[in-house]
């Protein structure tokens, strides 16, 4: 191309073809001078300041206890790993976040759309305040606000429903494993393996082979381990004021959860009730021609055929969930940006470990993105 | 050959002017830029600029410090700062440019205070900082002489019953991130192999607003740090503050690395702080003793012969000029946390040596 | 539940619908019976418990800061013409179809009434006037812009009003200069907001068209730097922007002002997001108009700011509001890195000694503060919106 332009009888400056390449040059070569002299500015920077690069500040010790972990950790642990439980913490968060995101999304977008004013208005009224505020003030009011009042734990509240609510955080019964966990799991999934082998060779049989399988493997379990297959473990507060046992959730992950959920929920509320809208009027006379309740034609009709319009939106506010646990930074939740900062300090690699927060929030976009495209295209398939 | 490359190039202005123009706006900005950079460039590694001339330059010296906490480095609503941290500040801002309140204070959340003198964003930096080997080492931080000898202490409610380390095993305790003191926790809880529940703050507010309200049972701070917050929270003495110490907690004012005229000029400020008060020399009587006095140690200390600040860069008077204009360390530790302030913290280690204390300022010669 | 086939008839009798069917009436009885002893608690709490001396104890530190006092008269001027001005753009995108009829207008009756009635609350006579003064401006430029030719000079307008906003609020050329450090709450919340919006539009243009060029390049960088920013947490863009860019300049260079870097990264993160958005708008533009234009002979340039740009911009009115919306709120996380914006002097003012524990008042105050500016620019770009479309 160069060279047939080059060869060209026609002036290069009025070639049409010469333009764009020599702008895209230009280009390319304003922001290769601009990235050598950026870092040439950064190495002699951290050089002056006598700060050394690289990655190996990543193995030594981190020193530092973290508040809440999902997998171990100890402060003779390495900066790795630390980087590793504060993801795991971002993880989690966003994980149930988006569920209960997207369950109040859900409920409050037909609520909006309810005939009954009362729920209307207070939909209304729900979405029109959790948009329109910031979502670090709602975190720091669930947080300062919120759990301050609850029932401080030093007055021992009584349990509601085996759980405990104080301002130390929630409790809930939660199932332990017991002794003979081990056996349950082996019998249980032989008497479902020996079902379906049941079914597959005796199909049309009645009465239900691999029900009975099933229960003789239950029973089975029953009689030979003498116990249940999980034990529930109700939790309680100690002598010294702690909570202890069941399903504890700090107040630190309880605020950044319930204001994560609600403000991306309202957000999700106003994409499903937009997608809801955009189904025809005539599938919802369709619906009730064949005599469906309105909450069934909901459900199987209108919904189904709106998620093909909720969905992308649906996905951008996923993301938005996933970069807003790094507000917990204020709330003293330590997730991965937090265990970030905290090295910072600890180490002074700013550099690096910025390098490693951007490497690890772009991928887990980008599965997150990659899972709901996924499911994106599984709707549409199902939908012709 | 060159009339119609031009013509072709004024048709092409011509026709596509503000495309052109823009081009050329961008690529002589570009250049002149490049050529700025050059310029500073060229004259760069044979002598950096020097932070004195930066600051002089610029008229106004930007101090890193916390701003919230009482007796340290705390800000009125009407913006007014106050404290020990403020006072080094307004020292060196003395020394450098004659003028207490040529000071531009600008406030650091933990995480900031070191990338911030990393980056050379402030001039100095006076936030309670802790001295330890890797802050010098690793973080790049050239520490002055250590204005308070501190130690970690843990603040609990007097009706929790708590009253030792033992008895916070499995308790919460809150801390700031990126303290000394966070560290200091693990260690000295691993040491002793108590177990207990951190809950780690970014700003320094939300981990005292946060024991306040009950989510922990202890926070833990410096000692001093502990009493002059302990004075903000609603009823102080509900609070009691161990009386173990967990750690050595040096505070210190400190600059960036690698420039050691500016290093100098804040040792030798906040060492003519300390050595004013062993002469028994105060901003009330500067001026008397540098008239009458015959003592050579105080005429050279004070300016009045020799030219002791020449070699930093300052003038020869100028621990004068600092003790007329801050006071010596007696007085700002006295109207800061001491006796003339509500915080009545005794002064203990932080005496001159001569009076059993660790305060030591090499000599004035 | 019910649902109403969406979204044709819903009966003005709203009380009789409460219990039309069993269900509804079961659900409208348990939702009476959930949220009824809420407001309850939430007004004895608000009228007997709450103290709200707080919010007035404080009022100068929530609206400006630590803005030295004798200056103050210079944001009252700034204030008095941002109302004025503001008053002229509204007046003047509404004028073509509307002859000025103040008596038969209802926001400018409103607005008198507002005045009004400020007028006889018990104030100082200086709270009077500074909340009085710029209603009535608002109403006078609303006047001035319907009744006289200014649609053309609104933005020479703009430009200057808001260089000499500049000057009122930081000084120099003859003012005594106030350090960024010293601004704070609403003003630096706005400023912020404002400087970033404005910087971050040309920026997200240029990248959105970047996004779309044929030129391989371009478009990758485009598309490179769109993703990169809109995957990245705003607080850790806000880190780089006040921590790294420092790094990033050559070691004599002073370093730039804290409240500079950060409005830059804010400003680069929304203009990421606002080339999307303005993607979207140039997607959905028909091909036919690029091709008229084409076909006219049109400059390319020509082509993209006088047909398709404006199109575009057209079409996602209401998504650039949004992204305004979102900016705004997102100047909180300033607060992080120690600016005393709304929500910074907030803690502040909950850390002295004397308002401890006053949370609950001061953070439904200010997030009744932000409510209200984003109900404001949501309401402004749907109006803008009809007058668009009615014009077309």
């Amino acid at each position: 191309m160069l060279i047939r332009i080059l060869f060209n009888r026609l002036p290069l400056l009025r070639d049409v073809r010469f333009w764009p390449i020599a702008g895209q040059a230009g280009l390319v070569l304003l922001l290769v001078g601009v990235g050598t002299l950026l870092g040439r500015n950064l190495t002699q920077n951290l050089h002056q300041a006598g700060i050394p690069i690289g990655f190996d500040f990543l193995s030594a010790p981190a020193s530092f206890a973290i508040g809440e972990y999902l997998i171990p950790y100890s402060p003779s642990d390495s900066i790795a790993q630390a980087l590793l439980v504060g993801l795991a913490n971002t993880l989690r968060v966003t994980i149930i976040g988006i569920i209960f995101a997207t369950l109040v999304g859900f409920m409050i977008g037909i609520a909006r759309l309810s005939a009954n004013p009362l729920l209307h208005q207070a939909a209304t009224l729900y979405i029109e305040i959790c948009r329109n505020t910031p979502l670090l003030l709602q975190l720091l009011f669930w947080y300062f606000v919120g759990f301050a009042q609850l029932p401080h734990i030093e007055t021992q509240p009584s349990a509601i429903a085996g759980s405990y609510i104080t301002n130390r955080g929630i409790a809930i019964p939660w199932f332990t494993l017991t002794s003979g966990s081990v056996t349950w799991l082996l019998l249980l999934s032989l008497g479902l393996l020996a079902g379906i082998g049941l079914r597959r060779f005796r199909q049309g049989d009645r009465p239900q082979w691999w029900v009975a399988t099933i229960a003789i493997a239950i029973l089975l379990a029953a009689v030979l381990t003498q116990t249940g297959p999980l034990a529930i473990d109700l939790p309680r507060i100690s002598d010294t004021n702690q909570l202890e046992g069941g399903l504890q959730f700090s107040p630190e992950f309880t605020s950044l959860l319930v204001g994560l959920t609600l403000f991306i929920g309202s957000f999700i509320a106003e994409i499903v009730r937009a997608g809801i809208q955009s189904v025809p009027q005539g599938q919802w006379e369709a619906a009730q021609a064949l005599g469906l309740k309105s909450p069934i034609a909901l459900l199987t009709v209108i919904v189904p055929q709106a998620l093909p319009a909720i969905v992308p939106p649906l996905t951008n506010q996923y993301l938005n969930l996933l970069k807003g646990t790094s507000l917990a930074i204020a709330i003293g939740y330590p997730d991965l940006y937090f265990v970030a900062n905290t090295t910072f300090n600890r180490a002074g690699r700013a550099v690096e470990t910025m390098l490693i927060l951007i490497i690890t929030y772009l991928s887990t976009n980008l599965s997150i993105s990659l899972l709901m495209n996924a499911f994106n295209r599984s709707l549409q398939i199902h939908d012709r | 050959m060159l009339k119609k490359v031009t013509h072709l190039l004024r048709c092409k202005i011509s026709r596509s002017s503000p495309l052109v123009a823009g081009a050329i706006v961008m690529l002589s900005g570009v250049m002149s830029c490049a050529a700025a950079n050059q310029q500073q460039t060229s004259t760069a590694p044979s002598s950096p600029i020097r932070q004195l001339d930066r600051v002089k330059q610029r008229g106004q010296l930007i101090c890193g410090t916390s701003g919230k906490v009482p007796g340290f480095s705390f800000v009125d609503p009407q913006g007014q700062y106050s404290g020990l941290d403020v006072d080094i500040c307004r020292a060196v801002a003395v020394a450098v440019l004659n003028d207490s309140n040529k000071v531009e204070f600008r406030q650091l959340g933990a995480t900031q205070r070191f990338t911030s003198i990393q980056t050379g964003s402030i001039d100095v930096i006076s936030q309670m900082v802790t001295v330890t080997i890797s802050r010098q080492a690793a973080v790049g931080v050239a520490f002055g002489p250590i204005v308070l000898y501190d130690g970690q202490g843990i603040m609990v409610k007097q009706r929790s019953g708590i009253t030792d380390l033992a008895s916070l095993s499995g308790k919460s305790i809150c801390v700031q991130t990126g303290s000394t003191t966070e560290l200091n926790l693990a260690d000295q809880f691993r040491k002793r192999n108590i177990p207990y529940q951190p809950v780690v703050f970014e700003s320094r507010d939300a981990t005292f607003t946060a024991y306040e309200q009950g989510r922990c049972d202890a926070v833990t701070t410096d000692r001093s740090g502990l009493v002059a917050q302990r004075s903000k929270l609603a009823n102080p003495t509900e609070h009691v503050i161990f009386a173990d110490v967990l750690s050595k907690e040096p505070l210190a004012p400190g600059v960036k690395g690698g420039d050691h005229q500016w290093h100098s000029i804040l040792t030798w400020t906040v060492n003519a702080l300390i050595q004013a008060e062993e002469y028994g020399i105060t901003s009330q009587n500067v001026d008397q003793i540098a008239a009458s006095s015959q003592d050579p140690d105080v005429r050279r200390f004070l300016g009045v012969e020799g030219n002791i600040g020449d070699g930093l860069g300052l003038s020869h008077d100028f621990a004068r000029r600092v003790i007329k204009q801050v006071g010596n360390y007696a007085e700002i530790y006295d109207r800061n946390l001491g006796a003339d302030s509500p915080l009545q913290i005794e002064r203990g280690p932080n005496q001159l040596w001569t009076k059993g204390g660790l305060l030591y300022s090499p000599p004035f010669r | 539940m019910s649902l109403d086939p969406p979204p044709l008839c819903r009966s003005p009798r709203w009380t009789q619908k409460l219990f039309d069917t069993p269900l509804n009436s079961l659900l409208s009885v348990v939702f009476l019976m959930a949220i009824v002893p809420g407001i309850t608690a939430v007004l004895i709490w608000a009228t007997t418990q709450a103290q709200w001396s707080v919010l007035a104890a404080n009022v100068k530190l929530f609206l400006v800061g630590r803005y030295p006092v004798e200056w103050l008269w210079r944001l009252r001027i700034a204030v008095a013409l941002l109302a004025l001005v503001g008053g002229m753009a509204w007046g003047s995108v509404q004028r073509p179809q509307q002859p000025w009829q103040p008596l038969r207008n209802r926001s400018f009756l409103i607005g008198v009434a507002v005045a009004v009635g400020i007028a006889v609350m018990p104030m100082v006579l200086v709270a009077k006037l500074s909340l009085m003064l710029p209603i009535l401006l608002v109403l006078l430029g609303d006047g001035l812009g319907r009744n006289l030719p200014l649609l053309r000079w609104l933005p020479l307008l703009g430009v200057v009003s808001g260089a000499s906003l500049l000057w009122l609020i930081r000084g120099g050329l003859g003012l005594q200069q106030v350090a960024t450090a010293n601004w704070g709450g609403l003003l630096l919340t706005l400023f912020t907001a404002a400087v970033s919006l404005v910087l971050s539009f040309p920026l997200g243009v240029l990248l959105a068209f970047g996004r779309q060029s044929s030129l391989p390049v371009l478009r990758l960088t485009s598309t490179i730097y769109i993703e990169v920013l809109r995957g990245l947490p705003l607080i850790g863009v806000l880190f780089m922007a006040l921590v790294m860019l420092p790094l990033l300049l050559p070691p004599d260079w002073t370093r730039p002002d804290p409240l500079i870097a950060a409005t830059l990264g804010l400003a680069m993160t929304a203009a990421a997001y606002l080339a999307e958005v303005v993607r979207g708008g140039l997607q959905a533009i028909p091909r036919g108009q690029l091709e008229a234009a084409r076909a006219l002979g049109l400059h390319p340039v020509l082509t993209i700011a006088l047909v398709l740009l404006p199109q575009a911009l057209r079409l996602v009115l209401p998504a650039l509001a949004g992204e305004a919306i979102t900016l705004f709120k997102t100047t909180t996380l300033l607060s992080v890195f120690g600016f005393m914006e709304l929500l910074g002097i907030s803690s502040s003012v909950l850390a002295n000694p004397d308002f401890i524990g006053r949370h609950a008042e001061v953070y439904l105050f200010i997030g009744a503060i932000y409510w209200a500016f984003c109900y404001l620019i949501s309401r402004v770009s749907q109006s803008l919106e009809n007058r668009l479309l009615d014009s077309r």
